[in-house]
């Protein structure tokens, strides 16, 4: 699998929407990506990837586009 | 007035958001801040007056006029008790993104918050902000004092669950110690305690649950756990362990006795302004942020106190957007001790909380379990 569909994967499980949902997804954009939604997300996008966010980033991460960048600084090219 | 206008005014405003977000959550002068915050909450009582019918009602009634420049002191206050019998939000209803409940003891009725998703930022970050300049900007793995049950609801989140929530953006794993009979998870607690043995690690939870439900459940097992590598930050009130005459350093005693930790931060806050909580510093003072400020009045007259001086607390803070929950008369009494002058170096007032406003209705800000 690429790192670009375990990515998909995650958002799709955790925030349970669809792929052809994914390029326009925001943090409080839809109901279940909330805070619970956001720390799940993280949490297994940290476990599936093998990094470890700090604070400022988990705020970063602020969208699916946006997402891409904050794995980028963690040397996780999506 | 002109769309043009009108988004200029929203563009300053928003500015104004991500200036003080930006910001080092203690890092305001006196002079700065009073200026800052006489003129953004000017506006931002002149902008619920436009956007939120019952309030706008109410500072007429109040004979309040509008469209005055106003220092803090003189911004308008509704007493936390309103967010009890009245729905006070200044957003169209289709764009609450969470409805925030303080959880009042049985029987009472309890606030709504109304939040749409730029109040909901605005609060987390400001909570990231604080918890950094507390915690740093690592994050700990956490262990939440409470049972995993109090964030069922998604949609309605009771203060205790938005306590959680807003500290797990400083944790990488959570562990909840309690089960949801609200009984110590031993082995829940211990794999944690294993798995982190030599790491820095945060203990998260409400005053009067973690003394009912983990403290005094080691001590009767008669158990220690090895958490000395641990910070604890509590808070929700003291006024049930203070019925218990338990102060402020036996429950540090206490704490220390069956856990080892001794970095032990209580904090003040409510529902009605979430995120911006004020920490304790370890001189053992309440400390306000650039997020929101403090003033202290007296009960006969509602004028302010001078430092020293036990007053109502009343708590001010430009976060509330989407309801007009910017300046509110608590039902709490303390000292504002002083301002920008703590040992600790953290800018702004800083000041302990001494308890309930005699005939204030009793009100579970977060401590309360019906058990």
């Amino acid at each position: 699998m690429t790192n670009l569909e375990k990515y998909d994967q995650l958002f799709i499980k955790d925030l349970r929407v669809k792929k052809e949902d994914l390029e326009d997804l925001k943090y409080r954009g839809i109901s279940t990506w909330d805070s619970m939604g956001h720390m799940d997300l993280v949490t297994d996008l940290e476990e599936v990837f093998d990094i470890h966010f700090n604070t400022a980033d988990v705020m970063n991460f602020s969208s699916y586009e946006k997402g891409k960048e904050v794995m980028k600084k963690y040397g996780v090219m999506i | 007035m002109m769309i043009g206008e009108m988004s200029e005014e929203k563009g300053k405003i928003d500015m104004d958001y991500e200036m003080i977000l930006a910001r080092k959550p203690y890092s305001l002068c006196r002079a700065e801040k009073r200026e800052l915050f006489g003129d953004w909450l000017t506006e931002l009582t002149e902008y619920h007056r436009q956007h939120c019918p019952p309030y706008e009602k109410l500072l007429k009634a109040l004979e309040i006029p509008s469209g005055r420049s106003m220092e803090e002191e003189d911004i308008p206050m509704l007493p936390i008790g309103l967010f009890k019998s009245m729905e006070l939000m200044s957003v169209h209803p289709g764009h609450i993104f969470k409805t925030m409940t303080s959880s009042g003891t049985k029987g009472q009725e309890v606030s709504k918050v109304f939040l749409d998703t730029d109040t909901a930022r605005y609060q987390q970050l400001a909570l990231a902000g604080i918890g950094e300049d507390f915690f740093g900007d690592q994050r700990l793995p956490l262990l939440v004092i409470d049972s995993p049950d109090v964030l069922k609801d998604r949609k309605m989140f009771s203060a205790r669950g938005a306590g959680i929530l807003g500290f797990s953006i400083f944790s990488s794993h959570i562990c909840y110690a309690l089960t949801s009979d609200m009984e110590l998870d031993t082995e829940a607690v211990e794999g944690f305690l294993k798995r982190y043995k030599d790491t820095r690690v945060l203990v998260f939870g409400f005053t009067y649950i973690i003394w009912k439900y983990f403290y005094e459940a080691l001590a009767i097992q008669g158990k220690k756990l090895e958490l000395d590598n641990a910070v604890l930050v509590h808070g929700g009130g003291w006024k049930k362990l203070i019925s218990q005459s338990v102060s402020s350093d036996e429950f540090k005693k206490r704490i220390y006795s069956v856990t080892g930790i001794s970095r032990i931060h209580n904090y003040y806050g409510m529902a009605e302004q979430t995120g911006c909580i004020y920490m304790e510093c370890p001189c053992g003072n309440l400390h306000a942020s650039v997020y929101s400020d403090i003033i202290t009045r007296r009960a006969a007259d509602f004028t302010p106190c001078e430092y020293g001086e036990k007053g109502i607390i009343q708590i001010l803070s430009p976060l509330p957007r989407s309801y007009p929950g910017h300046s509110i008369l608590t039902e709490d009494e303390g000292i504002i001790i002083g301002e920008d002058d703590c040992l600790c170096g953290r800018l702004g007032k800083y000041f302990k909380v001494t308890g309930r406003i005699k005939h204030a209705p009793v009100r579970g800000c977060s401590d309360t379990y019906e058990g």
